[in-house]
């Protein structure tokens, strides 16, 4: 117990461009950011893909995990002074803060549709297993670890904590859509977060929100709202994300065919086996992936070879809206994809909405999961889509879509003779 | 392309009908945790395992007219039913799913009440800790459901029913 008083000599400051300023005052916060697998995320972006599309987007999960930390240091600040809020929880909920996306991998999403791996796993492993981080966070007391880790898997049993970190409406959400907002270049994701976290309060179960900043709330749902549709889930990164899982699946495949590569993925064996440990796991990160797609060109199977080139060159799929009632066309455009010698299980994709990492503000019907609730003059909770026609408005509406993905330079390479060119054209309206 | 979106439609079309979003995605986390290949990541929440990607899935089967979706109005909440549709057989004729052999199964999943699976499922999210550790953990995650340790033992010999069951039938 002896580090939980303990603080820096001297405050630590980060400069930061959505924050103006993270401050560190405690020892633990400090060393915990030292550790190999907290400066780990330098190397790890925190939109993946979106750089193809939005080339400020090279930010990194290092710089929106302390954006988080911060946003859950300024809300104690608010919260202590409210009978629901025990101080004693305060170190703890700055650690979850800090470190509830360690687990992330490079691109993490691809990785853990084609390696069936889960960050939340990784997580856990990297805060109650033998790493650095486990070490400094054992300095305050043997069960910190497992305090820690429990919140950030919304398993601890005070929910005010998990809810501050994990909820419709906590730290990680508003510092992304910020972060992300600035980093991409648009405008259309902000919103005024120092009111926001000046009108929450601390409940028994969770985070609640004044009803004087219902507007407030407004704002940061429709930030939700536009950064979903024009950022997360952008066609054009959706499209680089398709090539990304494909390289994966094509390297998998080879490897398991026992393909001579010329540049042997040893970093990834362990994934391509379904054996990775936590140290392999330490060992990726998007230098080392992007290293393989860079020399990957040279190999010579013609589909890695290729789609590594794309990726590495910006030469995205194009798309067509696709509805899934008529599988007739997509059987049809199979066949005349061989027909052509391209491979339609790496050329032809559908990606669907569901495929996306990113939700929509949902009210929590049928207790699906936990609502925004407002806080009424008379204490009573009001679910915000009840209170709020512009919520409403947005909420429980179509938000569904599906395209299909093509490679229209390589159809449009195929000799003009070619009667399956004609086909793909006239199936696809090119 | 879409298979994952095909095996949600197939369960439905054995089950006949799963009345309530909750008891749907317990069911589907309980075949997972049965071994039975449903991709939806789950993570826990308020209520127990929960997956965005299964929620937007169904959303997407009821836009795309595969799914069924009924909201009703049941003592001042909302409650909805899930069926699939005619429509929805020519869709399944292009895949290769048999989710018919596990019909038992699901039917068994389905006689429950969204309560109990909830229960269920979040025993099973907690299975790779010892069966006191587990009951200490249920009792502080779902302190406001108030399961009493008959229900959890209930439960447990659930699981192992239908572990047996799926034994049986795969």
């Amino acid at each position: 117990m002896a580090q939980r008083m303990t603080k820096l000599s001297e405050e630590k400051v980060f400069k930061d461009p959505v924050h103006r300023y993270i401050h560190v005052r405690d020892r633990l916060i400090w060393e915990l950011i030292g550790t190999s697998e907290f400066q780990r995320l330098r190397r790890i972006k925190q939109l993946g893909t979106s750089y193809l599309t939005f080339h400020g987007a090279e930010h990194s999960r290092f710089g929106h995990s302390l954006g988080v930390y911060e946003i859950t240091r300024k809300l104690i600040n608010v919260f202590e002074k409210e009978p629901e809020w025990d101080p004693n929880d305060r170190l703890l909920c700055l650690c979850a803060a800090l470190l509830h996306d360690i687990g992330h991998g490079p691109f993490s999403h691809s990785f853990e549709k084609v390696f069936q791996t889960d960050h939340e796993h990784f997580t856990r492993e990297m805060i109650l297993g033998q790493t650095e981080i486990n070490a400094v966070l054992r300095k305050i007391s043997d069960d910190f670890p497992r305090k820690v880790s429990d919140v950030i898997g919304k398993t601890y049993e005070n929910k005010l904590v998990v809810s501050m970190i994990s909820s419709q409406i906590d730290a990680d959400r508003m510092d992304y859509l910020l972060r992300d907002a600035y980093y991409t270049g648009v405008s259309y994701g902000n919103f005024d977060l120092e009111r926001l976290w000046r009108v929450m309060r601390p409940r028994e179960d969770q985070v609640v929100i004044k009803k004087s900043g219902m507007h407030a709330v407004e704002d940061y749902i429709m930030s939700r709202y536009q950064m979903y549709w024009q950022i997360y889930f952008h066609p054009v990164t959706r499209s680089a994300e398709v090539i990304l899982t494909k390289i994966l699946h094509r390297a998998k495949t080879l490897y398991h065919n026992g393909f001579k590569f010329k540049y042997v993925p040893t970093q990834l064996m362990s994934l391509f086996d379904g054996q990775v440990t936590v140290e392999d796991y330490l060992k990726l990160d998007e230098a080392l992936i992007l290293y393989y797609f860079q020399v990957w060109q040279e190999e010579e199977d013609q589909i890695l070879k290729d789609l590594c080139y794309r990726f590495m060159n910006r030469k995205l799929f194009k798309y067509i809206e696709f509805t899934p009632m008529d599988l007739s066309l997509y059987d049809e455009l199979r066949e005349t994809f061989l027909d052509a010698g391209l491979d339609p299980d790496y050329y032809l994709v559908v990606d669907s909405s569901s495929d996306c990492p990113y939700d929509l503000y949902r009210p929590g019907e049928e207790e699906e999961k936990l609502p925004i609730y407002l806080v009424m003059p008379d204490s009573q909770l009001r679910e915000l889509s009840r209170e709020s026609d512009v919520v409403d408005s947005i909420t429980g509406k179509k938000r569904t879509d599906h395209k299909l993905y093509y490679p229209l330079d390589a159809i449009m390479a195929l000799p003009s003779h070619s009667k399956a060119k004609k086909k793909l054209r006239s199936l696809l309206s090119i | 392309m879409l298979e994952d979106h095909a095996k949600i439609v197939s369960l439905l079309e054995q089950a006949g009908e799963v009345v309530g979003r909750k008891k749907l995605q317990k069911i589907i986390y309980i075949l997972k945790k049965c071994d039975i290949p449903f991709q939806e990541k789950y993570h826990f929440h308020f209520f127990g395992p929960y997956s965005e990607e299964l929620s937007l899935r169904i959303e997407e089967l009821c836009n795309l007219g595969f799914v069924n979706e009924v909201k009703e109005t049941k003592g001042g909440y909302y409650q909805y039913r899930y069926t699939s549709t005619e429509t929805s057989k020519e869709f399944l004729s292009h895949f290769d799913i048999h989710m018919e052999t596990i019909e038992p199964l699901i039917q068994e999943l389905n006689n429950q009440n969204s309560k109990f699976l909830e229960l269920v499922s979040t025993i099973l999210y907690f299975d790779d800790l010892s069966h006191e550790e587990i009951i200490e953990k249920v009792q502080v995650v779902k302190k406001k459901q108030n399961y009493s340790l008959d229900d959890i033992e209930e439960a447990f010999s659930f699981i192992t029913s239908i572990k047996r069951l799926n034994t049986k039938v795969s």
